[in-house]
């Protein structure tokens, strides 16, 4: 394949849902079938983004196919050179992956609506939107610029908010739209700065030149901390669409969308792209911008562990493993083990959208209840539906034989390694932690949910398996979260092709002083292409790191599930008697550490008071001023209207009056007789004759 | 022998113009006034003639002269017409009695 | 085209439209109406002629060989009073990449006002004939370049508008309408006061080799022009110049408008009826903008430099300020009058940074704004015309009962936001873009990104209490969006989303003359030009 027709299909694979969605946006309300027009568009993306993939991993998988046109060219402008922002596609391995993976599960997503959906007023602008989104996210996917990202970045905020909103009658959704859109706006702010520091030093948005030059030791405005400042900056885009602690509280109120639209947007590909951004600037992130975000993706994976553990309703429990899944592949990203967090995103995409849509499965069954305290039993109502969602939650609890195992063991075996090389050891600790804590409230949802006995007996009885349209994504969801797709050694990811050769750790471009010492030496083997040849030391570490990771990681899982059997299946322990013992810590975790209250009462409570504050001085002050210059006006010209009345105005009624008494005074000699009148000019005239003598 | 000069013009205008004030003055008749007016303008018209024979006024004076004929002439006809407009109108041309001006 | 006087067909064929409504009798509405969208449709024709001729690659700004479509001839012509030497006024129209631009949206909006203006219910005559006038008015500010001219068309806007606004304006129309006049009028004897100042500080020759005062723009901005003892001269060491380059920034600024000279136009847009309110933010905003690029920038270079800071200062306020304003309204209209004065701080911003991009930027913002806010007045209007009510509290659930109507509101706010996607994302970037490039102003910029939130918070909030949630009952039986008013709000969304997909289209077009002007800024009025004579 060459590049051009590279090229071609990606542009292809790119529009194709835009053209599914403008299509159906505008011709949708005419024709109610125009439905499936969109689900042939992303069946056609579908295929031709997987023989995009085959041939770049099969016949040029060491060649990044890049091109670019100029999308707004300034020229050579005064004092600042010149200025051209380029647009252009990047394809290379981690891009054909993604593509593969939003296109499945953007797929995946359609079809499962197809029956979700059904009967909703909206239903075509509903499968328009997925189109909007498909579109966006693989905006991101594959583009080679940073402000093209961008531009993605908030056309899938704006999918998302369409999406969130799509019952937009109810106030939660409206409120969750409008908050998911704002809380990513705020570290869309961060991002736009990092990305403005960036073209301010280098004149380009394009990744590869800008790496290029920092390779090259130019680095923002000569200073490494402005250097770490730019990833971190960067970074906060990632915060923001990823949900990492302190902006995720969008992401569980998100969950007030379509099912669907929360497996394919909030749990597979959108939250991911903040991770598909770290990975993308891996390159250029300093130490000390590395530990931030490793601390930030440990922090948050703790926090959303703990919140899930006591959540009730099923998808808010997701939300929150997404959360936390989130907050590991950024942490990876932070440790340095890039290639595992990619990893994990892929394979948490597939597993956590087979949990979403498994649970959609069974709203739609409980006819759109959501709750787990009122399942129950339904293992025998949706077997195949348990089937899939039990083979999901084994994944993500990192269960041996499943992708989950495979990626976050990985990860693990990261975070140790890198606690033994810097001595930051409280990274690995949480990452244990968090992963027993997976383990425990995955398990408890599916035993709730599907084990015991049914605790709403109504409802139970009307539930029912979902139609073939709906399961099917499941079982292709589930099959794809078996290790057997990744490597051949369920042990071992390194075995894999996956890992082997498909996706490397970039060579980092900062400078050597501001690495992680485990970095420094890797800059030796650099020419190899696009691959980081680590250290020795980092080589031996992972190799140290990897049986220690593996064992403890099963054996916390295993500790993990036993507790939530013992909690909810056997009820060996009262799980109550233990919240009401530890009562606060419960009541912590359940309002999800009161962090909505928080921000109500100082973020959101503090700009409106501003803004109310300031109006009033708009109103008041501002306008105050203009009116009373205003008012002041007329007062003074109240006065010299006082003055010009009886002063000026005075004398000239005077000068009136004077004139009138004159007049009445020689008002006699007029008789109104021209004659009288004619003997005065003529004795007039004879006085002015004799008086002058003219002659 | 005695030679007709400019003065005695002048005389002659002079005596035609205080007969023309004169009857403009005492008469109450319109008629009568207008007829005084006529007076004026004739002694205006001696003196143009006049001074065009023996001052250097030329040619002009006797055209002058002419206008003022045509002018009398035109003003005579309207001024009678005024006349017996108001004597329509006040069935009386007594000039004393016609005093709206007044006031 | 050479020959054929295209300027002054684009602006007083609105006055021949004049004339002709004045010939028409009272009850011919229909009539009028169409003569009006007759007459501004062939402006809008006239604009894309006089697009399809335009040379992109003549820059303009201080040079008269470059300007396009020049006409000039000697207008006023006074000699023989011995201390005021010979009085010359020409009659000078042209255009360049700073003002192209401009005509264009000018035309483009009052086509959109006139459509708008349709069910106008009184007085029609009066209103429809004042309106030609104002487009007049506002299409001679942008193509004069003697500033005389200028003046007297800047002024000319000034009228019918104060009768538009006050009778047919709302409930408070008599005092807004005196509001908006007193205060531009206030700012307009600033720039009078100026413009006779540097009249007498500056002389032009003439082909005879004669130096004469003169009110012409491009000679004002030659520093060898300027005698050594001119009142505004450079070379004069009183800080005249300092004070009248303020002046006319006062004047400028008003109606931008800048804070804190910007309670007018609340006032003003609440009060204006809709499609005075779409001319209002559409063009006659722009026009102090436009005036400070067309004249303070390149006449006062020297002090410009000095005062860039303060310049993006109040950008900065503008951006933060109306946005939080913005935040608090209570009234969908003037919530929008406030965003207004938010969006106009990029402007400001992008102009203070002295950088291409940034200049760019802001002409484009400028550009940008006019539509996009055009739209969201209009989309105003058109819920008003319906429920006679503008507090954002009384509605709820319209997105259930005017779907279509809602689909246009939701581009409308999301290119206010600043959506990719959207015209008003490329223009709000390349502010950022070239603000950020100058150290000096590097913090305020980043500051005034703190506008991009609060502009998603209150748009979407609006969005949300309006369009969103329930269905208020109360108006369940409102109609969705009629043939005129898809007429207005598909043009305007096609031009906001291509110059978003495509923004070159409009950035080449100015972006010779921004480079010019920028390279302009930069070099003149330095000690090295100015001791050069």
């Amino acid at each position: 394949m060459t590049e051009s027709l590279f090229t071609i299909l990606s542009i292809i694979i790119l529009f194709l849902p835009l053209l599914g969605f403008a299509v159906v946006l505008l011709l949708g309300k005419r024709l109610p079938k125009l439905y499936l027009f969109e689900i042939a568009v992303i069946s056609i993306t579908f295929l031709l983004s997987v023989i995009v993939m085959y041939f770049k991993l099969a016949y040029s998988i060491d060649r990044d196919i890049i091109a670019s046109f100029n999308w707004i060219t300034i020229g050579a402008a005064p004092l600042s050179g010149v200025l051209n922002i380029e647009l252009g596609i990047k394809i290379d391995n981690v891009t054909v992956i993604m593509l593969f993976v939003v296109n499945l599960i953007s797929m995946l997503v359609h079809i499962f609506s197809i029956e979700y959906m059904r009967g909703d007023i909206r239903y075509n602008r509903y499968f328009a939107y997925l189109g909007l989104f498909t579109f966006s996210m693989l905006g991101i996917v594959v583009t080679h610029n940073l402000l093209m990202m961008y531009i993605y970045w908030e056309l899938v905020g704006l999918s998302s908010y369409l999406l969130i909103g799509h019952w937009f009658e109810k106030k939660s959704a409206a409120d969750a739209a409008k908050k998911a859109f704002i809380v990513n706006r705020i570290g869309d702010i961060g991002m736009f700065i990092g990305i403005l520091i960036l073209f301010t030093q280098y004149k380009t948005f394009t990744f590869d030149k800008i790496f290029y030059q920092i390779s090259q030791g130019n680095i923002p405005f000569n200073s490494e901390a402005w250097l770490t400042a730019t990833g971190i900056l960067i970074f906060m885009g990632a915060v923001g669409k990823s949900a990492q602690f302190p902006l995720h509280v969008w992401l569980p109120d998100a969950m007030e969308g379509p099912t669907p639209v929360s497996a394919l947007i909030h749990a597979a590909t959108m939250v991911a792209a903040g991770v598909f951004l770290v990975t993308r600037v891996f390159v250029m992130l300093t130490a000390d911008a590395m530990l931030v975000i490793a601390v930030v993706g440990a922090f948050t994976s703790l926090v959303a562990a703990t919140i899930a553990l006591t959540q009730n309703d099923i998808k808010k429990v997701l939300a929150y493993s997404t959360v936390s899944q989130l907050g590991y592949m950024i942490m990876s990203l932070g440790v340095g083990a890039y290639v595992f967090a990619f990893f994990h995103l892929v394979t948490h995409a597939f597993f956590k959208a087979c949990l979403f849509l498994g649970s959609g499965s069974v709203i739609h069954a409980m006819h759109h209840e959501q709750d787990i305290r009122n399942m129950g039993g339904l293992r025998k109502k949706l077997p195949l539906t348990y089937a899939t969602f039990l083979m999901s939650t084994i994944a993500i609890s990192g269960i041996p034989l499943t992708s989950g195992f495979l990626s976050k063991d990985g990860i693990l075996a990261g975070t140790l390694a890198f606690g033994k090389l810097t001595g930051h050891w409280l990274i690995p600790i949480i990452g244990f932690t968090v992963a027993a804590m997976t383990a425990f409230y995955m398990f408890r949802l599916v035993i709730l949910t599907f084990h015991g006995k049914p605790r709403d007996h109504h409802k139970y009885d009307h539930a029912h398996e979902s139609s073939w349209v709906m399961v099917a994504p499941l079982v292709v969801l589930a099959a794809l979260s078996i290790f057997i797709w990744y490597t051949p050694n369920p042990l071992s990811p390194d075995a894999g092709w996956f890992m082997s050769s498909w996706v490397k750790t970039p060579v980092t471009v900062v400078p050597e002083n501001t690495r992680f010492e485990f970095m420094q030496s890797a800059v030796q083997g650099g020419e190899s292409h696009g691959e980081i040849v680590h250290s020795p030391l980092y080589t031996e570490t992972m190799h140290w790191a990897h049986y220690p990771a593996m064992i403890m990681s099963i054996v916390l899982a295993g500790f993990g599930i036993l507790l939530a059997f013992t909690l909810y299946q056997w009820k060996k322990i009262n799980a109550d008697k233990i919240a009401d013992r530890i009562k606060p810590l419960y009541n912590f975790s359940l309002n999800k550490w009161y962090l909505d209250e928080a921000y109500d009462a100082t973020a959101i409570s503090g700009t409106i008071s501003l803004a109310k504050i300031l109006s009033w001085f708009d109103n008041k002050i501002v306008d105050g001023a203009v009116n009373g210059s205003a008012w002041l006006g007329r007062f003074v010209s109240k006065i010299s209207g006082l003055f010009d009345t009886y002063v000026i105005d005075g004398f000239v009624n005077f000068t009136a009056f004077f004139s009138g008494f004159i007049g009445f005074a020689l008002r006699k000699i007029h008789t109104g007789k021209v004659q009288t009148y004619l003997v005065f000019v003529v004795f007039a005239v004879i006085i002015l004759l004799l008086f002058f003598k003219p002659f | 022998m005695l030679q007709v000069g400019l003065a005695h013009f002048l005389v002659v205008s002079a005596i035609l113009f205080s007969l023309g004030i004169y009857g403009i003055i005492t008469r109450k008749n319109a008629v009568m006034v207008l007829m005084g007016l006529e007076l004026i303008l004739n002694a205006a018209n001696i003196n143009f003639v006049a001074f065009s024979k023996y001052g250097n006024l030329g040619i002009n004076g006797q055209i002058v002269a002419l206008f003022v004929i045509i002018l009398a002439a035109a003003e005579a006809a309207i001024a009678l017409a005024i006349v017996l407009n108001v004597y329509k109108t006040f069935a009386n041309v007594n000039v004393d009695e016609i005093n709206n001006l007044k006031d | 085209m050479m020959g054929f006087p295209i300027l002054t067909f684009i602006t007083f064929l609105p006055v021949l439209g004049m004339i002709l409504i004045l010939f028409l009798k009272k009850e011919q509405t229909n009539t009028i109406k169409y003569t009006t969208l007759i007459i501004t449709a062939l402006q809008v024709v006239l604009a894309i002629i006089l697009l399809a001729n335009y040379n992109y690659s003549a820059a303009g700004v201080y040079e008269e060989k470059s300007f396009q479509f020049i006409e000039k001839f000697r207008w006023i012509e006074i000699s023989g009073i011995s201390w005021l030497g010979t009085v010359k006024i020409d009659y000078f129209l042209g255009v360049d990449g700073l003002s192209m631009p401009m005509v264009l949206l000018t035309a483009l909006i009052s086509f959109i006002a006139t459509i708008s203006s349709w069910n106008i219910n009184h007085s029609l005559k009066g209103y429809f004939a004042l309106f030609l006038l104002l487009d007049t008015g506002m299409m001679g500010v942008f193509v004069a370049l003697d500033f005389f001219l200028f003046y007297i068309f800047w002024e000319l806007m000034l009228l019918p508008m104060y009768f538009l606004i006050g009778i047919w304006g709302g409930p408070r129309k008599e005092y807004a309408a005196i509001k908006f006049f007193i205060y531009t009028l206030f700012g307009s004897i600033f720039i009078l006061l100026v413009m006779i100042g540097l009249y007498f500080s500056a002389t032009e020759t003439l082909a005879d080799g004669t130096k004469v005062f003169t009110f012409n723009i491009l000679q004002l901005m030659n520093s060898s022009n300027y005698t050594s003892d001119g009142l505004l001269s450079p070379l004069n060491p009183n800080n005249l110049r300092f004070i009248a380059y303020l002046a006319l920034f006062v004047g400028f600024a008003i109606k931008i408008p800048m804070f804190p000279f910007h309670t007018w136009l609340p006032d003003a847009h609440v009060e204006a009826p809709t499609p005075i309110s779409v001319i209002l933010a559409g063009v006659l905003l722009k026009m102090g903008t436009y005036g400070i690029l067309r004249i303070s920038y390149p006449i006062f270079p020297d002090i410009t430099r000095d005062l860039m800071w303060w310049i993006a200062l109040f950008g900065m306020i503008n951006i933060i300020y109306g946005a939080f304003v913005a935040l608090a309204q209570k009234d969908f209209k003037k919530l929008i009058a406030y965003s207004s004065v938010s969006h106009m701080g990029y402007v400001l911003l992008g102009m203070a940074s002295l950088t291409t991009a940034g200049v760019n930027g802001a002409i484009f913002q400028m550009f940008n704004h006019g539509t996009i806010t055009a739209m969201l007045f209009l989309i105003v209007g058109v819920v008003y015309d319906r429920t006679h009510t503008r507090g954002i509290d009384d509605f709820g659930g319209l997105a259930t009962q005017m779907p279509a109507y809602t689909g246009f509101v939701t581009v409308a706010f999301f290119a206010a936001i600043g959506l990719p996607g959207m015209s008003g994302f490329i223009s709000e970037a390349l502010v950022f873009v070239g603000a950020f490039g100058v150290e000096s102003i590097r913090i305020l910029t980043i500051l005034s990104t703190l506008g991009i939130l609060l502009g998603a918070g209150y748009m979407l909030w609006t969005l949300q209490r309006i369009f969103f949630g329930p269905l208020n009952g109360k108006w369940s039986s409102l109609k969705d969006l009629e043939f005129r008013e898809y007429a207005m709000l598909i043009p305007l969304s096609i031009i906001i989303i291509f110059l978003g997909v495509y923004p070159s289209a409009m950035l080449d077009i100015m972006n010779t003359s921004v480079n010019s002007l920028v390279n302009f800024l930069h070099t003149n009025f330095t000690a090295t030009t100015i001791s050069g004579f």
